[in-house]
């Protein structure tokens, strides 16, 4: 099947303009804008299906049905912060088939009467936003972007605003803080985005490629979108392949594809042949997924995944080989997360502060089962304690990684 | 001063937020002041705090949140190496180890010459392409992938040839 959304791999240069043009580019916008009722884009995209691809799986269409109508100016802001470790799919859909995001966002705008909409970047992608700054500023000279949109009253501006290194930025409502130029502190919720958000004003925030896939759907129809995937999970997803495999990168495939379809076929199977050990979904937040063939039968969606007691997220997958020991891995994503831990709430900062030192001294050789115990108390205790997701995903592969592999951490294998 | 040196590029960064929300233009701003030498000095915090109207109590604490505004000056280049877990999966320690073996330095230290200091940074999302690092200088952010020890000897090399001419 081609591709819908790394459409580069077919057409390579369509991150110009004119190649996004002749390709069909555009063509969604303007149709929604010329023919359509907000309302009605906002139905379609509802009838889809979708479900955002930053990680929590929601519904697009309905988030965007939920934002407020008594209340005003609209905001749309693009979620562009990627910073999950494993995650590199939003970065390769930005340089290489911007328009289509882009547009994806613009489309976006005009269903929640939005005329300004930012692209909230993390900072690192500083030369990528440079690029993507031309690319906005190209659309606005052919008339895609600016006042009075094909001729209607519908106005949109897109503004790209870099972030500075920090994960918590991604969280949503972070983000929204630190676009108001705070630090990025996650508020308390409710109220949601789509009733407060930026500078208090309705506002919806989708990730990258969750807007990617909206021109498409706008241009086929919602039935088109819906006969790709799996009943659970509509269409197609970009996983990132990473850790003990030998071709890692991006994939495009559809929902429903078998673990054992990515890692052999498209990924190319396990460095020196070694057999798969452990899965982590959604990057370092994930749940540690034990493989045996069962697992690797399973077809991807968000609710099988979630049948073997962890969760898809933004479908960032590093495998994991039998040269790699579970209490390395635990240590690792502690070292982020003790790191990337905001510090507004004392379950997870003291929590990751913590978990860092005891999975240290577990992983330099002290196995003893007390500590072990404690670790795992502690990552229980912190679970449905914290303000925000950060906190629980901190406890993911703590709790999973204990309980599915105690031989790596000399603890009795428990029946 | 940053209003005398870029009045243009100043406006343009304000004019991007309403007017009753220029905040919104501190992280711009603060990545504007880091290109003189790398990070935020005294004058450019006080500069900015009184164009936002804000403290610089909280401009100070903005820079202190964010890994990218640095408060202090170290080499002219940071070299970030990623070693996050699917970067160390495929031998990212190895890599910063060796580097920094060949620099004399440790993680956190610069070089007696004052040009490269070498710090570990989180999932730079090009987990793909190890090992990978990105630099950080007053010229910007750029990464470098599927590296090895030789190539970032080459680069620093030619950064310190670059940075001769200049002078
Ligand atoms: C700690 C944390 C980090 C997150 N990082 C990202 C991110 O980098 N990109 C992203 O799109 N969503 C991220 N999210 C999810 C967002 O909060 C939000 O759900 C998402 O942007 C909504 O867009 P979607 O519905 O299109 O997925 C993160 C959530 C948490 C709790
Ligand atoms: S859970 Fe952690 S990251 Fe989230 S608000 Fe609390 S301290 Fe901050
Ligand atoms: S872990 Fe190094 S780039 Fe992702």
């Amino acid at each position: 099947m081609a591709h819908i959304l790394l459409r580069h791999r077919e057409i390579p240069r369509i991150n110009e303009i004119d190649i996004y043009e002749k390709n069909g580019g555009f063509k969604a916008f303007k149709q929604a804008v010329k023919n359509m009722e907000p309302t009605e884009v906002t139905a379609v995209v509802k009838d889809s299906s979708l479900r955002g691809r930053g990680g929590a799986g929601f519904p697009t269409g309905m988030k965007w049905s939920f934002i407020d109508n008594n209340s005003w100016p609209h905001y749309v802001v693009a979620n562009a912060d990627e910073s999950e470790p494993g995650a590199f799919k939003d970065r390769e859909l930005i340089e290489s088939n911007p328009f289509q995001f882009l547009e994806g966002m613009a489309i976006s705008s005009y269903a929640v009467g939005a005329n300004i909409a930012y692209i909230y970047i993390r900072g690192e992608f500083w030369e990528l936003t440079a690029t993507l700054d031309e690319k906005i500023a190209e659309m606005e000279k052919l008339g895609y972007l600016g006042n009075k949109l094909f001729g209607s009253d519908y106005s949109l501006k897109i503004y790209t605003h870099l972030g500075a290194g920090a994960y918590i930025c991604g969280e949503e409502t972070a983000l929204l803080e630190s676009l108001e130029g705070k630090r990025g502190l996650p508020r308390v919720r409710p109220p949601f985005p789509p009733s407060f958000g930026l500078y208090g004003k309705p506002t919806v925030v989708n990730n990258v490629e969750t807007f990617a896939n909206v021109p498409l759907i706008i241009d086929k129809g919602a039935d088109w979108f819906k006969s790709i995937g799996t009943p659970d999970s509509a269409g197609v997803k970009i996983f990132s392949l990473s850790g003990r495999i030998r071709k890692p990168g991006n994939y495009e495939l559809p929902f429903g594809t078998t673990f054992r379809e990515l890692i052999y076929e498209h990924g190319g199977g396990i460095i020196e042949g070694r057999p798969v050990k452990a899965i982590m979904a959604a990057g370092a937040s994930s749940s540690m997924i034990l493989v045996d063939d069962k697992v690797l039968d399973t077809p991807i969606d968000y609710a099988s995944v979630r049948k073997l007691g962890a969760d898809l997220g933004s479908a960032s997958v590093i495998v994991i080989d039998d040269t790699v020991s579970i209490d390395w891995v635990i240590n690792k994503t502690l070292n982020f997360f003790e790191h990337e831990s905001c510090g507004k709430c004392t379950p997870c900062r003291e929590g990751t502060y913590w978990m860092q030192h005891l999975s240290q001294s577990i992983h330099a050789g002290n196995k003893r089962k007390q500590d072990v115990d404690l670790l795992y108390n502690v990552a229980k205790q912190m679970q449905n304690k914290c303000l925000c997701a950060l906190g629980e995903f901190a406890t993911m592969a703590v709790v999973t990684g204990i309980e599915r592999f105690p031989q790596d951490f000399n603890l009795e294998v428990r029946e | 001063m940053l209003a005398e040196k870029y009045p243009e590029e100043v406006k343009q960064i304000l004019g991007r937020y309403p007017p009753e929300q220029k905040r919104s233009a501190v992280m711009p701003l603060l990545f504007m002041a880091q290109r003189e030498e790398g990070f935020v000095n005294k004058e450019a915090k006080h500069e900015i705090a009184s164009m936002l109207d804000i403290s610089e109590t909280e401009v100070a604490s903005i820079i202190g949140f964010y890994t990218l505004y640095h408060a202090k000056k170290e080499g002219k280049y940071r070299f970030q190496v990623c070693n996050d877990l699917p970067c160390a999966l495929r031998g990212a320690d190895k890599f910063l180890e060796g580097l920094c073996d060949k620099l004399g330095v440790q993680v956190g230290e610069t070089t007696n010459d004052g040009f490269v200091t070498i710090e570990t940074v989180m999932c730079l999302a090009a987990c793909d392409k190890v090992p990978m690092f990105q630099t950080q200088s007053p010229n910007g952010i750029k990464y470098y992938e599927n590296m090895t020890i030789d190539k970032t000897m080459e680069l620093i090399e030619v950064l310190k040839m670059a940075d001769k001419e200049v002078k």
